[in-house]
């Protein structure tokens, strides 16, 4: 078993130049993502979570340090396919079918039709969506669409998932439902999985390592290894060990937000 | 000033660019002629008596920019200088029978249309029986029915300006009904609810909520409704055997050959409509932004 | 007298029938039915008008003598038909729709292109370009081909500018996504543009469809040989024959309707996930 990081950012710096003047997004970020990691992203808004997951899909550029995801650099990852990518909005064709949406990569990709129909199967079954396959994308409720958006997101087996805020559009009960299925996904596949988020308690049921960020310029504020073990139900969120983790990333957060004056 | 020449510099390559293949066009369409006239008298042509042949025709097929910018200036400025500025030759006596059934027929195709669309949104009636048919009129190519109502109105006596201004105003009502129905019903659910907890009556709804909200909608179909008021104006022009207007010079133009005097009937068209839309933008853009609502 | 009578009635019966409709609550037969009655109202109302009135049929001929011009004269109805729509509108409607959206999606690349034709294109969409009728007479003969040379003139820009905005119409989102799939520009273009402009691309060919026809009957104002449906009108307005003109409007819009009707039912087929056709 490779020790080797999926992930590994040096020194990443990424600055803006706007009308207004330069805006450091990112600076001097330096982190590593071991593979079958989930790493959640916290921060206030501006605090460049989006901005540093977009830098690892080779979305944005940095204006200076390194990325490497997989041991090569970022955009030779995208063209190798090494990841998929969730929006924060599910972002299906409407003129394609779940199915036909789950097809779109593939087809990109060239897979041969008997892959396709194979792969389509397999990841409506991940995300419990069996027999949705013919039904259009207006059909199905925002939660439905983005359980549609994350089975496409792993419909070419990319070691990788990058999430950008996937849950937020969605009310709590759908979004806790989603939460556990998400993690059973993750125990069941393996993939090494970056999620962007705006709450406390879905990065720290989620994660086995939590990245809180501050905004202006933006930085790593607290990294925080989780405890908790890798099965977890829902009720875990009442425990006590849970809370303390929580009120760590709640002190990072606010630490953060204290500069921000 | 970026964002200045960002914007317009692509606009001057492309009209400079019209420019050019406009001359050469001249060149390519008008050869055959020099050609002919060349052979018959025995001589043969240097490329540069080529170009000059083309660009001085009498009958060109393509005449060059400056040779319609001489004719409009002959028939126009230079009429003024010379105190014939209304002459029947002049191109600013014709320009102005066009412009004024235009006009005419705009302002009562306006008022028309405002009219039936706030019939149309009041009355349900109304609403059911004409909307349909206002909608499927779009479909139907109402400018063929011009020669007709001209000549009909001239039977009972109707002539000169008014039959023209009714081709205008039949074409120009029909944008301003879709465009104001859709204005007028443009506020949302939330906005006429809060009008009905103030107890508000209709013609207070209709003044201060809905009339303004349908300003935009109302303007860009007065531009519409404006340029469809000019081609009718033009096509009312040509059933009464061409007299007067600038359909009547595009229409003599053609029968004559005369392809300068079509030319320049054409670009004075073309340039009163640029005029009339582009005042109409003009108001538009101060109207909306005095309700800021501008874009 | 007795027809004034009869059309006084009509109107009122009419009106009453339609007023009463309106206000029953709306079903797609009430929608259907109230525009229809009051279509047929009008035109029996003005069967009676004519009637009663003894309007000279010179000025304005009753329904039913159109009828009767109409059912005697299909063959030169049918002859004007092909002339004018078949030849003349629909070949230009199909080589200028087809120019504009070549050239939509050339200059999609260069958007240096872009921004220079797209202020010049909603310019000479809002000109008289029914006006260069007699130039394109000249250069392309009297028959059919000058006509269609106006109607391609005449829906090229409006066509240009809807595909244009409708190729513009993908969010960032959507094109990143394409992003993370290492798509091409021509994958990108084919799996997720050309889709998502279907809509707008539609609205342009609607809009050609009125252009083409008009384009095609009025450039025949200006010359034709003798067939066509401009042709046919302008001279039996010359003779006075009002009943023959009308017997044409009426083929004109029947023509008109279908036109815009076929192409109507092509978006549906085509864009049937869009929210406007969802209903």
């Amino acid at each position: 078993m490779t020790t080797d990081p999926v992930i590994s950012a040096k020194n990443l710096s990424l600055t803006f130049q706007t009308n207004d003047g330069p805006v450091h997004a990112l600076q001097d970020i330096n982190l590593d993502i071991n593979k079958g990691d989930f790493v959640s992203f916290i921060g206030p808004s501006g605090c460049g979570k989006t901005t540093f997951l977009r830098v690892m899909a080779d979305l944005e550029k940095p204006t200076a340090g390194e990325i490497t995801v997989n041991g090569v650099s970022a955009e030779e990852a995208r063209k190798a396919r090494a990841y998929g990518y969730v929006f924060q909005h599910a972002g299906l064709y409407p003129w394609r079918t779940i199915g036909g949406n789950i097809r779109l990569p593939l087809e990109i990709m060239g897979a041969d039709k008997a892959t396709q129909d194979q792969s389509v199967q397999e990841v409506l079954e991940l995300v419990h969506l069996e027999g949705f396959e013919n039904k259009f994308p207006w059909q199905l409720s925002g939660g439905m669409q983005q359980r549609a958006s994350i089975a496409r997101a792993l419909a070419f087996h990319a070691d990788i998932l990058l999430m950008d805020e996937p849950f937020g559009a969605l009310d709590e009960i759908v979004r806790d439902h989603l939460n556990e299925q998400l993690l059973e996904l993750w125990a069941r596949t393996n993939k090494t999985i970056g999620f962007v988020t705006h709450s406390i308690p879905e990065a720290v049921y989620l994660s086995t390592k939590i990245v809180v960020m501050s905004p202006r310029p933006g930085r790593t504020a607290d990294v925080t290894e989780s405890t908790l073990p890798k099965e977890r139900p829902l009720d875990i969120r009442d425990s006590e060990e849970f809370i303390k983790i929580a009120h760590r990333v709640r002190d990072g957060l606010r630490a953060g937000h204290e500069d921000d004056a | 000033m970026r964002g200045f020449w960002y914007r317009i510099g692509p606009v001057i390559t492309v009209v400079i660019a019209i420019f050019v293949l406009w001359y050469a066009g001249a060149v390519a369409l008008n050869s055959a002629w020099a050609y002919d006239k060349a052979k018959r008298a025995g001589v043969e042509l240097t490329t540069s008596e080529l170009i000059a042949d083309t660009m001085s025709q009498k009958k060109p097929k393509l005449p060059p920019p400056h040779q319609v910018g001489a004719e409009i200036w002959k028939t126009t400025g230079d009429m003024v200088l010379r105190g014939k500025a209304f002459s029947k030759r002049s191109l600013l006596y014709h320009s102005w029978i066009t412009l004024s059934s235009t006009l005419l027929g705009f302002v009562l195709g306006t008022a028309l249309g405002i009219g039936l669309a706030v019939g149309i949104v009041y009355n349900r009636t109304m609403d059911m029986s004409i909307m349909p048919w206002v909608i499927a009129s779009q479909t139907i190519p109402i400018l063929a029915i011009a020669p007709m109502i001209i000549v009909v109105l001239n039977a009972i006596g109707i002539s000169g300006l008014l039959p023209k201004a009714v081709i205008s105003m039949y074409l120009s009502f029909f944008p301003v009904v879709v465009g104001m129905v859709k204005g007028l019903r443009s506020p949302d659910h939330m906005q006429l609810d809060q009008m009905k907890t103030w107890n508000a009556n209709g013609n207070q709804e209709f003044w201060k909520l809905r009339l303004p909200s349908s300003m935009p909608y109302l303007f860009t179909s007065l531009k519409v409704a404006m340029a469809a008021s000019l081609v009718g104006a033009i096509v009312g022009e040509l059933p009464t055997g061409a007299v007067a207007g600038l359909g009547a010079r595009l229409l003599g133009g053609s029968y004559y050959g005369q392809t300068i005097q079509i030319w320049s009937a054409l670009l004075t068209a073309a340039a009163l409509a640029a005029a009339l839309v582009g005042i109409i933008g003009w108001i538009q853009t101060r109207v909306l932004k005095r309700m800021g609502m501008a874009q | 007298m007795s027809w004034l009578i009869a059309g006084l009635v009509v109107w009122l019966v009419g009106w009453g029938l339609n007023v009463w409709l309106a206000g029953q609550p709306k079903t797609r037969f009430t929608r259907l039915l109230v525009p229809v009655l009051f279509g047929v109202t009008l035109i029996a109302i003005w069967e009676c008008v004519v009637q009663g009135f003894n309007i000279n049929p010179v000025l304005l001929p009753p329904p039913s003598m159109i009828a009767v011009r109409f059912a005697s004269s299909t063959d030169i109805l049918w002859q004007d038909f092909v002339q004018t729509v078949i030849k003349g509108a629909m070949s230009g409607y199909i080589i200028g729709c087809g120019a504009a959206f070549l050239t939509s999606v050339i200059i999609d690349r260069f958007p240096f292109l872009q921004r220079g034709l797209l202020p010049v294109g909603n310019f000479v969409a809002a000109l008289p370009i029914i006006g260069m009728a007699p130039i394109l007479v000249m250069w392309f003969g009297f028959d059919w081909q000058s006509k269609a040379a106006v109607v391609v003139i005449m829906v090229f820009f409006p066509m240009l500018v809807n595909t244009v905005q409708g190729l513009q119409a993908t969010d960032h989102m959507q094109r990143d996504l394409m992003r993370t799939y290492a798509a091409g520009y021509w994958q990108t273009l084919f799996k997720l543009r050309l889709p998502a402009a279907m809509p707008f691309i539609f609205n342009g060919l609607k809009i050609a469809t009125t252009l083409a026809l008009i384009g095609a009957i009025v450039a025949e104002f200006f010359g034709s040989p003798i067939k066509g449906m401009g042709f046919r009108i302008s001279t039996e307005v010359g003779r006075l024959s009002l009943d023959m003109v009308w017997a044409e409007i009426v083929v004109a819009a029947i023509a008109g309707s279908a036109f815009y009707g076929g192409v109507a039912l092509l978006e549906k087929a085509v864009t049937f996930w869009h929210p406007s056709q969802r209903g």
